[in-house]
């Protein structure tokens, strides 16, 4: 178990970190989730011993981590960009800590790592003539080898492009949870971070402002701007909030409430009214910019047989698991 | 903090060497100047210094060294525009050979320049001999190397696709040139021209053997008068002039200094033929093939005249010691001495570079870190600005009693010329190691790997070449170092330089038949050495 007690790690005094903590449990997959310059790369790097601490502790089964070097603590780091090593075979990369720990059977050991990540008989292949996503995957089976007591991620999938992501996001799920493995993993990216994640912690700034469970987290963001960090479009406070919460048949207790941008659903003889400002056709729905009555522009959307254009006036129903109330600004 | 001890623990070695063997005899020879029979006595410094003669020699440094400079460039430019962006046969042997006289030993090249333009040389009748204009061209023969390598060096991984990009917008290709390429080049130009400047500046074996008495260089100076005339006052007065005026010059290229960005790819394509806009290219290198191949080839015909006719006579006398008792040993013996001291002069540059070049290429976690490291890197890159005669010296009157008697050392040659080499290893291990990405060493570390492993996996891979090459470099200084080697070597085992200089300086034609034959061995010897490390193919060669 990862346990992280009010960690702050600064540069030439700046503060990239400050006050962390965070908990992560034996077989569970936490995602950091922030923009970049957040400080949850530095985090990342803290935690493999690359950058020192400055106040606070970083422990594992309570056995504190501080003067432990890198190569010492059983920590498997992957790079955004691999960061395999260009002279070796893709087998030799693999079976680097392997070899280093003089294991018997290594060859059985990388091709079953390899087949793991769906890379069969590239063993002799150089990294050179390997696309990104397989570099990738053969960074991951690297750093998988040696069975590491904890996974560190940083930004795995940021570096390849969006349908390569998607699919080894979906991959590299399975692997860990077929194997078992505690991983911490940062990104800027909620999509990978809800497909690979359990628990989920959002940065901002260099502080932890929520984290949880996954599903829990999007539920409630903590504040109005971690609900735009996670993939809200709006959040409406005060009358307008009130206005839209009623509509919803929730209770309406004076918070602010964080708007997808699919949340207003255009319907006959819905509760909401208001005024189209634009309308843009996309593959699955058609997107639109709406004026409602005593809310103001927020995001909406209408099935594709509905042609609703600038100007016209249309009503609306609301999706209310599209929702999220969280505690306002002030 | 533990960070900048461990800093400090990685390069207490190198600084224990540089201290006892670099700042103990520099400091021991300028106190020379300020202690006047045990009293301090600044006032001397200044009476120098205001000496006709001091300010004469003063000029005449920046004034050659700035001519120097001028024609390096001039003619390096538009041939490493040739030699590495376009294409054609012997292209590879050519950039080999125009990279051999940059390590030739420089007393070699004056007698070779001599032998050429002397009063009975193929050109005496330009009556060129002992003029500022030989001085001037024996220094761009040496220089226009370095300006080729290192602005050939950015020209082949420049992208060209701004200058297609200003050519479409209608450029025409001299516009393109002044706007576009020059100023991407400008950087690369300037650190070289400062370095080049540098060398020719503190140069001493070319000036000391072709200025005769008429022109004097601060280097030659300092040689001449602690050895003939043993006004040490007055040669540490200039010794402090030529260490501040350097330091600063160092300071300022430090700040010019071309930093290649290591994950700049660099391009792949082709590059063209030669064609008929490319004049200006060929031309230059023509010239430079004329600068360098004409002393040498000059020394080579004199080596094979033996009276009035041909032959290997005065190769076969090398192995006596010339006529008069010119020499206590035989010429082979001296090339014995020269190759063994070099041996042992390249273990000890490569392993201090080594560890250096670690020390400074290491990624800075604070500001603190980084001012030290950079500090470190200067202070390493000191001996290439103070006089080698100066270090000599220094050695002779420092390192002479207990507990540091040396002065009967075998080791004590071999240790200056390897500070001596030290910069020019530092700067070809530098750039190499500066050019991993520090996460492939986070990823080794990660994966279970301890410092060594470490080092052995991600960092020996793109080393090997480079300590090869700096090893070629270090082992071909040694071979031509004159100037603290001149101080420092026993008579009875001399090495080949200080023959040289003995044979050329005794009256007798077989004597001098045998220092150009001596030379040619001496200059084959570090060819064949320099044309190995060109064969490796290090793209950061002596980069400053």
């Amino acid at each position: 178990m990862l346990t992280l007690d009010g960690v702050s790690i600064a540069y030439d005094g700046v503060p990239a970190v400050i006050d962390a903590s965070l908990r992560l449990e034996d077989g569970e997959v936490l995602a950091v989730l922030g923009p970049s310059g957040s400080g949850k790369s530095t985090l990342l790097r803290a935690v493999a011993g690359l950058e020192p601490v400055t106040t606070g502790r970083i422990a594992w089964d309570d056995g504190d981590l501080a003067g432990v070097p890198t190569h010492k603590r059983g920590f498997a780091l992957m790079f955004q960009d691999g960061q395999l090593f260009g002279h070796l075979t893709v087998a030799r990369n693999v079976g680097y800590a392997l070899r280093l720990r003089r294991t018997p059977n290594a060859a059985a050991r990388v091709r079953e790592l390899l087949e793991l990540v769906g890379l069969e008989g590239y063993g002799d292949r150089l990294p050179a003539t390997l696309s990104g996503g397989e570099r990738q995957r053969v960074a991951l089976a690297r750093s998988l080898a040696v069975q590491p007591r904890l996974l560190l991620l940083d930004e795995p999938l940021s570096a390849l492009d969006a349908g390569l992501r998607e699919r080894l996001a979906n991959d590299l799920r399975d692997i860990l949870r077929a194997a078992g493995t505690t991983a911490l993993m940062v990104t800027h990216d909620q999509e990978e971070a809800f497909t690979v994640a359990d628990r989920l912690a959002v940065m901002r700034a260099g502080r932890i402002v929520q984290q949880g469970d996954i599903a829990a987290v999007w539920r409630a963001p903590a504040d109005p701007e971690t609900a735009l960090f996670l993939g809200y479009a709006r959040v409406l406070e005060g009358e307008s909030a009130g206005t839209l919460l009623r509509a919803a048949g929730l209770p309406d207790d004076d918070a602010a409430v964080a708007v997808r941008r699919s949340a207003l659903v255009v319907a006959d003889a819905g509760p909401l009214a208001g005024v189209v400002v634009s309308a843009r056709v996309t593959p699955e729905l058609i997107r639109l910019v709406v004026e409602v009555d005593g809310i103001g522009a927020v995001d909406a959307v209408a099935r594709l047989d509905t042609h609703p254009a600038a100007g016209d006036r249309v009503s609306m129903v609301v999706d209310a698991s599209r929702l999220a109330v969280t505690p306002t600004t002030s | 903090m533990r960070r900048i001890l461990a800093l400090v623990g990685l390069a207490a070695v190198p600084l224990a060497v540089l201290g006892v063997f670099f700042v103990l005899p520099v400091s021991g020879m300028l106190s020379e100047g300020f202690w006047v029979d045990g009293r301090f006595d600044p006032g001397a410094v200044a009476d120098v210094l205001t000496r006709p003669r001091t300010l004469r020699v003063i000029w005449f440094t920046l004034w050659s060294a700035l001519a120097g400079t001028t024609v390096s460039v001039l003619l390096g430019v538009p041939a490493a525009h040739l030699l590495h962006r376009r294409r054609f046969h012997g292209r590879g042997v050519l950039r080999a050979l125009l990279l051999v006289p940059f390590v030739l030993p420089t007393v070699v090249v004056g007698v070779a320049f001599r032998e050429l333009i002397g009063e009975a040389g193929p050109l005496g009748f330009l009556g060129f001999d002992g003029s500022a204009g030989a001085i001037v061209a024996g220094l761009a023969f040496f220089n226009v190397a370095v300006v080729i390598r290192a602005v050939g060096a950015a020209w082949e991984s420049l992208d060209p696709r701004p200058a297609e990009a200003a050519a479409a917008l209608g450029a025409s290709p001299a516009q393109v040139f002044r706007t576009v390429t020059l100023p991407a080049l400008r950087p690369a130009i300037v650190s070289a021209a400062s370095v080049v400047f540098l060398f020719c500046a503190t140069a001493f074996g070319v000036v000391l053997t072709l200025g005769g008495l008429r022109y004097s260089s601060i280097e030659t100076e300092i040689y001449l008068l602690t050895t003939n005339l043993l006004d040490l006052q007055a040669a540490a007065a200039l010794s402090i002039v030529q260490l501040v005026a350097i330091t600063a010059l160092l300071v300022v290229t430090s700040r010019l200094r071309a930093v290649a960005d290591p994950r700049l790819a660099r391009t792949t394509a082709r590059p063209p033929r030669v064609s008929v806009g490319d004049w200006p290219g060929v031309l230059a290198t023509v010239l430079v093939g004329v600068l360098v191949g004409l002393p040498i080839a000059a020394l080579v015909v004199g080596s094979l005249q033996v009276g009035d006719g041909w032959g290997l006579g005065n190769y076969r006398a090398l192995t006596t010691g010339g006529s008069r008792d010119a020499l206590l040993v035989p010429v082979t013996d001296a090339l014995v001495t020269s190759l063994r001291t070099a041996v042992d002069a390249t273990w000890m540059a490569l392993s201090l570079g080594l560890l250096v070049a670690v020390v400074v290429t290491r990624r800075s976690h604070t500001r603190a870190e980084r001012r030290v490291r950079g500090l470190l890197d200067g202070l390493f890159m000191l001996p290439l600005g103070v006089s080698a005669v100066t270090l000599g010296f220094g050695f002779l009157i420092t390192l002479d009693e207990p507990p540091l008697d040396l002065r009967d050392s075998l080791l004590l040659v071999p240790i200056a010329q390897a500070l001596v080499a030290l910069p020019l290893v530092v700067r070809t291990l530098a750039p190499a190691l500066g050019g991993v990405d520090d996460r492939q060493r986070q990823a080794a570390a990660s994966l279970g790997a301890g410092p060594l492993r470490t080092f052995a996996t991600v960092d020996l891979p793109v080393m090997w070449k480079p300590l090869l090459a700096a090893a070629g470099f270090a082992f071909a200084v040694s071979l031509g170092e004159f100037g603290a080697t001149s101080f420092l070597a026993r008579d009875e085992s001399p090495t080949m330089p200080i023959v040289i200089f003995h044979l050329i300086g005794h009256p007798g034609a077989m004597n001098y038949g045998m220092a150009l034959a001596a030379s040619v061995v001496l200059a084959a010897t570090t060819a064949v050495v320099m044309l190995a490390v060109e064969r490796l193919r290090v793209p950061s060669l002596g980069a400053f």
